[in-house]
Parts: C-alpha cells; structure tokens; sequence
C-alpha cells in the first residue's frame, strides 16, 4: 500500500486545525468541521478498507469494533487501538489509542480546552460503519492532549439498517 | 468480443456507471437507460433474494420477502443463459457489480474483486471530483478497466 510520511499527514492536519480555529473562531463549530471533514473521508474510506482487507460480513458489534481498531488502524494510521469497557448490553465500547500520529508535535494552549484536535477520527468512524449501514455514534472522551493520560474514542451503536429495495412498483 | 456490458450500482440502486462493448439491442425498443438499469436491478436483486431462500445449507437463511442485511445469506455470484453469462459481485458496502459475457467465460469472482480494489478504489474513489453515490464517467476509469478486460483476454 502506499504510504506517506508521517510527519507530512501530522503537520498538514495541524495546519487544517489551526486554519478552522482562524476561520470559524468557535471551538464547538471547529469540533462540529473536523467531524465532518472525517465523515466525508470515511465514505470514501470505506471501499478502499474493504477491498484491501477482504472484509466479509461481521457477525456482531464487537467483531466490527475490533476490526476497526486492528486493522482500519492499522491500515490507514499504523497504529493500533484497543477495545475495552464494553457496556453490558454490547452497544457501546472504547477505542483506546496507544498512539496518536495526528498528534505528534501538538500543544493545546489553555484558551482551547474545548477542542477535541483529533476529532475527524471521529467522523470518518462514523461516516465508514454508515456505508456498511451501521449507524453509529462516535466522539471523544478522553485526550492525551488535555493532560489525560490516554486517548479514548467512545462509540456507540445506535442501529443496523437491512437493505431495502430501493424501487416503487409505480415508478 | 466476450464482453458485453457491464454496470456499477450504489447501495441505493443508482446506476453509477454503464459500459457497453456490444449489444445488439436495448431492453426494450424505444426504453430509457434508466429503464434498463431498473430492469437490471430487479434481475439481480430477486436472484440474490431468491438464491438465499432456496438455500439448501443455511441455518439462519433469510425468509422470502424480509429485508436482508448487506452481505446476509448466501452470496448469489452468477447465471449462466444459452446466449450469456451473467456475473455479480456485491461489497460489503453494497456497491454491486454486474458483468455480461460470454457463456463459455469461468468464473469471474475474483476478477470483479479485482475491479473494486485497484480501478475502482483508485481511479473512482481516489478522485477529487467523486461524490459518493453519485454517478460518473472517468476516462480513467474507463482506460483501467478495458486495459484489465485486455489482460484477462476478454477484449480483444
């Protein structure tokens, strides 16, 4: 697979951060952008990790989150998270990011506490599991960037949609 | 010529992309395109439905007539007619690809898989001017899968 330095991805994501932070001057707005942004990139995504990896169907949410956290991790960030704190009832559960490449060389000044920096991470979770229709929501609680002692992305599954045929018999 | 068309859909039934290497004639005289990809569509989509309700094997098949899941059931892969064959693969994401050939043309699973991972993952998806779900006509695209077509001595 191709790949590109890792410091090129980790400054030019840092200067799209810095470029929103100027634009929309709201941490909120910059947290909603970035989600965004990922969840553009995440539809995209998609195809390419299930070609590559030869994906067939998950049996459950756990194996879909391990998944994500070993191979789509891997695959795209080189890196590797772990799953932990599964909720009783299987629905909601933890990535845990042992290393953040996107974060490399990043401080957050005091006056941004609100920024969740990695947050297309988010969205690109979010928008690849729709395409697989999984609807499912993702968001970050903790940040090794705001002093927290490890990175934590808590998804959540909200619903899996069957397919449906897309036609009406009059049309 | 052993090829004869070939079509992507989204997972919503829009025909993305048409390619014709020869057909004599259309589905019905005088019909849209958009007719026949409907047509199409109905073909494929009763016989994936259908394949996994007859499915001798299953334990936990589909019922006739209730929704399936993406990737649920038995995958249907092709049909074989007197005149055609008819080849189809579906990803995990729903975007299915159809491929008529020749009869006498083996399986193709592994070549439609091949189409998803290289043209279609960088020519379609890698390009700027994409919109998922939508539509498009890519040269690029087109050149990628005539020159794979050529390689695996489908096209002349």
């Amino acid at each position: 697979m191709e790949t590109i330095n890792a410091e090129i991805l980790t400054l030019t994501y840092g200067s799209i951060v810095r470029q929103l932070i100027s634009d929309y001057e709201d941490v909120d707005e910059v947290n909603k952008q970035l989600e965004k942004m990922g969840y553009n990139i995440g539809q995209r995504l998609i195809d390419e990790y299930l070609a590559r990896s030869k994906t067939t169907s998950c049996s459950d949410f756990k194996e879909v989150a391990e998944r994500i956290a070993h191979v789509g991790f891997r695959m795209f960030l080189n890196t590797s998270a772990r799953v932990a704190a599964w909720a009783p009832d299987g629905r909601s559960c933890s990535l845990i990011l042992e290393d953040n490449p996107l974060t490399d060389f990043v401080e957050l000044p005091e006056q941004l506490r609100g920024l969740s920096y990695s947050n297309i991470l988010c969205g690109v979770i979010r928008g690849a599991l729709e395409m697989v229709n999984i609807d499912a929501e993702c968001s970050f609680v903790r940040d090794s960037l705001r002093g927290d002692d490890a990175t934590e992305l808590r998804l959540t599954f909200v619903a899996a949609a069957p397919e449906a045929y897309p036609y009406k018999d009059d049309d | 010529m052993v090829c004869f068309t070939f079509y992507i859909f989204n997972r919503k039934g829009v025909c993305q992309y048409y390619h014709e290497w020869s057909r004599s004639k259309p589905s019905r005289e005088g019909g849209s395109k958009q007719e026949d990809f409907k047509l199409m569509f109905g073909l494929f989509w009763s016989m994936k439905t259908f394949s996994a309700a007859m499915d001798p094997k299953g334990t936990s098949k589909p019922q006739v007539g209730v929704p399936m899941r993406a990737g649920q059931g038995c995958a249907f892969r092709s049909f074989r007619t007197d005149k055609y064959k008819l080849h189809f693969m579906e990803s995990p994401s729903g975007i299915k690809f159809v491929l008529t050939t020749d009869p006498s043309v083996g399986d193709m699973t592994t070549a439609l898989h091949h189409i998803y991972s290289v043209p279609f993952v960088n020519q379609v998806l890698k390009n700027p001017l994409y919109v998922p779900g939508e539509p498009f006509l890519f040269e690029s695209f087109a050149s990628a899968l005539n020159k794979y077509m050529r390689t695996l001595g489908l096209l002349t």
